[in-house]
């Protein structure tokens, strides 16, 4: 049941140009970033090979790199992700889902899956472009690892506030805005300093990850945050069949 | 002896201050036809919703093949077909593509998936139509598509919410014969607002009104009158009174044109004073049924003393 759902959502979304349009403009600013890094690195290479213990490609160009790519796929998922439930409120085939022998649960894992789905597609793509580096040098592979699994989670998170916000509406583009407005509020909260704030925000635990320090904390906290989300679409689909 | 298809004791459902349906009770056995008839507003979706699981009730419990809908709803809502007021399509996807979704939706086996599929189209027909979109379809197949969608795992229960609403007169003809034909092996509770729908198909009528169930009865009971008083156009009429003594008639009224408006015993049928006419040599021309038992009622029934 889930993987029919799963299934049906993955089609719609690769049937719609949005879902292509996103993926393409989300590679090709990554792609422009990533080339303007790279002639960056060839232009400072022999003075970083003058210095003892100089940061390597790695830390100069594909941590950065992955930071650019949460940024910007934090405007791309809210976009991906507006539709998932909105669009079968408006259109009425909700009713369609609520009728068959399917739970609730079953539902948004169902929608939750197709969203990774995407995601691990774009990711992979992200991933080939350092990847393709090792052509002509080393890179740090445990880094990167670390690198990919914050990316992992972060999406993951991020299209759990997405499905979240689109189960609120009717509309998706309430959906979009209202998700992006949350994600980014998350982003910066540590901006304001002290210990809670930067708990609560996104970017202190990524930024460990990402850099190469794994801390089962900051693990922790995406999966929280992840699994927070997905409880609260599950009990806003519940009162939804109570309420009318 | 087996359980009923659908049973419901004591729906109600309230939208806030707004009681939209108030004590229904249901019963939908094999075999049976029922039709849920009221005016629009009448709380007729509302409680269609409900007995699909797509709304709680605030009130009542709700049995699929004697599984309570509320404590075991997947289990319940294996036996369901549902067709809502707006069918539940998607644009974007093919026929095929879709009637499988609904298909592995309602746990039809993968393997038995093609068969399902073959045959639900073969029903409604849509064998020819597979690969197209479905955004492209027209209205009328649209809706089959949405009937398809409710039958293609092969469900004890059936519930279609206005289903015949947007077709033409030659698809609504089609789509009662395909209705009665599912009726035989199916139960179908099918809501209306048109009085034809329900004495052309249905085996037991409801008759709903201000979210309350103002009547229900055999069809048979509502349409035993309907030979109470008749409308015929002769091509040579009497005189008035000669009409008023055929045997059978208690009274004739003319309504101008040849028309008359007769009103007839008890035990007079339709055919017997239409073989009297024929044989007292008045050419008739016309011959229709005035206001049956079920119109009155619901006339009588749905009409609101506030006007409008």
């Amino acid at each position: 049941m889930i993987l029919s759902v799963a299934g049906r959502e993955l089609r719609s979304l690769f049937l719609s140009p949005l879902a292509w349009i996103l993926m393409s403009v989300s590679m090709l600013l990554l792609a422009w970033l990533f080339l303007i890094r790279l002639e960056e690195f060839i232009q400072i290479q022999p003075r970083l090979a003058a210095l003892e213990n100089a940061p390597g490609i790695t830390a100069i160009l594909v941590v950065p790199q992955f930071g650019s790519a949460a940024m910007i796929l934090m405007l791309i998922v809210p976009m991906l992700c507006m539709g998932l439930f909105a669009r079968e409120f408006s259109s009425g085939t909700f009713s369609l889902l609520l009728s068959s022998p399917v739970s609730v649960t079953q539902i948004v894992f169902g929608k939750f899956l197709s969203v990774l789905t995407l995601l691990g597609v774009l990711l992979l793509l992200i991933v080939l472009m350092p990847l393709s580096l090792l052509m002509g040098g080393k890179l740090d592979l445990g880094t990167l690892a670390a690198c990919i699994l914050g990316l992992v989670l972060l999406l993951s998170a991020y299209g759990a506030v997405g499905l979240y916000f689109s189960s609120l509406t009717r509309q998706p583009a309430i959906a979009a805005v209202s998700s992006y407005g949350v994600l980014l509020l998350l982003w910066v909260l540590d901006l304001a300093g002290g210990s809670l704030f930067s708990h609560l925000g996104m970017s202190g635990h990524f930024q460990r990850l990402a850099s190469g320090l794994v801390f089962s904390s900051d693990i922790l906290y995406f999966l929280l945050l992840t699994g927070l989300c997905l409880t609260l679409t599950i009990r806003r689909l519940d009162t939804l069949r109570t309420f009318g | 002896m087996e359980q009923p298809l659908i049973k419901a004791i004591g729906l109600h459902r309230y939208f806030g201050e707004f009681c939209a349906v108030r004590d229904m009770a249901f019963d939908l056995n094999r075999g049976e036809i029922l039709g849920l008839l009221g005016p629009n507003g009448a709380g007729k979706s509302t409680t269609l919703r409900m007995l699909s699981g797509a709304l709680a009730p605030s009130a009542g419990d709700i049995w699929l093949s004697g599984i309570n809908l509320k404590k075991h709803p997947r289990r319940a809502k294996k036996n369901l077909g549902y067709l809502p007021e707006v069918p539940p399509l998607y644009p974007e996807l093919t026929v095929d593509e879709y009637l499988g979704y609904c298909a592995g939706l309602r746990g039809v086996a993968v393997h038995k998936r093609a068969g399902a599929l073959q045959k639900v189209k073969g029903r409604c027909g849509l064998s020819d139509h597979g690969g197209r979109l479905i955004g492209n379809l027209s209205k009328g197949y649209r809706q089959r598509v949405g009937i398809a969608q409710a039958i293609v795992h092969e469900p004890g229960a059936i519930i279609l919410d206005e289903p015949t609403s947007g077709l033409d007169p030659n698809q609504i003809l089609e789509f009662r014969g395909l209705i009665r034909e599912l009726g035989k092996h199916h139960g179908i509770i099918l809501s209306t607002h048109i009085l034809q729908e329900v004495k052309a198909v249905c085996d037991r009528v409801y008759i709903m009104n201000e979210g309350r169930l103002a009547t229900s009865a055999p069809l048979e009971q509502l349409t035993r009158h309907e030979g109470g008083i008749l409308l015929i156009r002769l091509g040579r009429p009497p005189a008035l009174e000669a009409i008023g003594k055929l045997p059978g008639v208690c009274s004739a009224d003319s309504l101008g044109e040849h028309r008359f408006r007769l009103e007839l015993e008890d035990d007079a049928t339709a055919g017997v004073i239409a073989e009297r006419i024929v044989s007292s040599g008045w050419d008739l021309e016309e011959l229709t049924s005035g206001t049956t038992e079920l119109e009155r009622i619901f006339t009588r029934h749905t009409t609101r003393e506030t006007p409008l």
